[in-house]
């Protein structure tokens, strides 16, 4: 699928997104690759791991306090509601740390996965640069933003001085051309472009979406942004258009557009892949790594016991609705235990307002509070030895749901719903 | 000094499983987990000085600052590997983790092998062989020296003075 690859050469002259937001945010004219700014971002997220954080800088927060009360964004939703006296401590800590500094934005348990509500709140938004101490903070790029993953340590210096470094990356340009298949998602484009370039395929690098972007929606770009650590990117985006700009307006921001970040025609990219997504199927990553792509029909006799629908990369409105289209007046397979969880409250209200969740749940799905669930494998659907999920989430390493002989495989919400309905990864085109 | 020898795309759910990631934040929590679900054998055997080898996309996966922590904690010298994840190389200038990206030195390496590793040249012998690797960049040294990240901006802020 690889079409085309043109190596950096003399007669490029333009910037690439990467460069020129990081040129913005270090205040340079113009930046290379390679080189290193400091740069104030505009929001540091943190979540239940702000307890770990906090606990590093407890002297100098006395001492110094932090740097910004509207910098931090603080979103309870790891492991929610507490499942340990440990995490419940942990939380009761964060609230208090809340309380004691003033930070203006902070989400309690309920209210969503941080990444969804980080965009849903339009806390990111076209040419912003945000940092977070999660590997999916990657996803605002789906806004237009310039997103990345940081470590608690990091998170902590921050909190503290507003500030960081950041090394300007080469940049890869992602050409999606043409229209998917019916049955095929923008999870598949994605599973299938990192079981092309692998899961090493982008490290280091800002990878730019363009082609036929404008039929994807701010939801198929999130989940597109999203999995974009998954092949190592620094960040992933789609340059603000006006489907951004629609957006924006739905959450009242329409003075938040700008395109002022948007790469330049002549930009210099390290690598311009062009994919025709008419071609693409829908595919599973198999386990244990997201690289370990397949059609799905080479793997349809995989007996599964789990499905779960939801997370940060596909727990949205439009995912539930895929899901509930195969689902209406159905039962799902009795040996299949399903798990749903909406990205937000918002989310949630919706769905219950759209009817789908009355649908999932006479289907027979279990609602779970909006949060990560079990994509981390602390709570709410842990695995048994010998036990196979098929999931919507971005992760399927081995001992990621909490049990290390257990199998993960991921793929759309359609192909999850379908392979809900039989017991076995089925492809949803069967069912449509 | 052993060399523990691993594969490619080592994630960080096999360096540190995620099940423990809100209950064990401090080296002392984080050493018995450490490659619990990867090599069983390590934490118990582990020793100061010791070396990791590793494939392409080493610490690849979740930010996880843990099993940074804890292989600092229990005297890794250095994992040298064909590439490592950006956030887990991040994780490791934070806490003064040496990571070595030399490719030629992890495909040169055999069972048994004498390693020695020169810092200040940027250089790594192995058996009658020497590779180079590339020097950190100032910015990047400049956290090293002090010890790692938090030590480097507690100097920072006291050069500022309180608000």
């Amino acid at each position: 699928m690889n079409e085309g690859v043109y190596w950096r050469g003399e007669r490029h002259m333009g910037a690439t997104f990467a460069e020129k937001l990081l040129a913005k945010y270090g205040k340079q004219d113009s930046v290379e690759p390679g080189q290193i700014v400091t740069v104030q971002p505009d929001h540091l997220l943190t979540h239940d791991n702000t307890a770990a954080i906090i606990q590093k800088i407890e002297s100098e927060l006395q001492t110094y306090g932090i740097c910004d009360p509207s910098f931090s964004l603080i979103v309870l939703d790891h492991v929610i509601p507490a499942a340990s006296e440990k995490t419940a401590t942990n939380h009761l800590r964060i609230r208090e740390f809340v309380k004691e500094f003033g930070i203006q934005h902070f989400y309690d348990v309920g209210e969503g996965v941080c990444h969804q509500l980080v965009v849903e709140k339009g806390h990111a938004t076209p040419g912003s640069l945000l940092v977070g101490s999660d590997s999916h903070t990657c996803s605002y790029g789906a806004v237009g933003a310039f997103a990345t993953g940081i470590d608690r340590t990091e998170a902590a210096s921050l909190l503290l001085t507003g500030e960081t470094w950041l090394k300007v990356p080469v940049s890869i340009q992602m050409r999606l051309k043409e229209k998917l298949s019916k049955g095929v998602t923008p999870k598949d484009i994605i599973l299938s472009i990192i079981g092309d370039i692998s899961a090493s395929g982008a490290t280091y690098c800002s990878v730019e979406f363009h082609g036929d972007v404008q039929q994807f929606t701010i939801e198929d770009r999130f989940t597109i942004a999203n999995m974009g650590v998954e092949m190592g990117a620094k960040n992933a985006v789609f340059p603000a258009d006006e489907v951004t700009e629609k957006y924006l307006k739905t959450l009242g921001l329409k003075n938040k557009m700008d395109t002022s970040c948007n790469p330049d025609p002549d930009a210099c990219y390290d690598q311009i892949i062009t994919y025709d997504i008419s071609d693409m199927e829908p595919v599973v990553a198999c386990p244990h790594t997201v690289d370990n792509v397949k059609p799905v029909q080479e793997v349809t006799s995989i007996e599964i016991q789990q499905c779960l629908l939801g997370t940060c990369t596909n727990g949205r409105l439009s995912d539930l609705h895929q899901a509930a289209s195969l689902l209406k007046g159905k039962t799902i397979h009795p040996s299949v235990r399903f798990l749903v969880i909406p990205a937000s409250r918002s989310v949630y209200l919706d769905a219950v307002e759209q009817g789908v969740i009355d649908i999932l749940s006479k289907a027979g799905a279990v609602i779970l509070p909006p949060g990560c669930g079990p994509c981390l494998g602390a709570h709410q659907g842990v695995l048994a030895p010998g036990e196979r999920c098929l999931s919507t989430a971005n992760r399927n390493f081995k001992g990621r749901m909490g049990c290390k002989e257990a199998e993960i495989y991921l793929a759309s919400p359609l192909t999850v719903a379908a392979s809900a309905l039989t017991g076995h990864i089925t492809d949803p085109r069967e069912m449509i | 000094m052993k060399v523990w020898k691993y594969g490619d795309n080592i994630n960080t759910d096999m360096l540190f499983p995620g099940k423990y990631t809100y209950t064990c934040s401090v080296a002392e929590e984080i050493k018995p987990h450490l490659l619990e679900d990867l090599d069983p054998s390590f934490s118990s055997n582990v020793q100061s000085g010791d070396l990791i080898f590793a494939g392409k996309n080493f610490g690849c996966g979740s930010s996880r600052e843990q099993p940074v922590i804890g292989l600092k904690a229990v005297g890794i010298q250095a994992v040298v590997a064909e590439s490592f994840a950006r956030i887990f190389y991040r994780a490791a200038i934070n806490q003064g983790l040496l990571l070595i990206e030399c490719a030629e030195a992890v495909e040169a390496y055999q069972k048994d092998e004498t390693v020695d590793l020169d810092l200040m040249n940027g250089k790594i012998t192995i058996g009658p062989k020497t590779y180079t690797f590339p020097k950190l960049p100032k910015e990047i040294l400049a956290i090293r020296e002090v010890g790692g990240l938090l030590p480097y901006t507690r100097e920072k802020l006291k050069k500022k003075g309180c608000k």
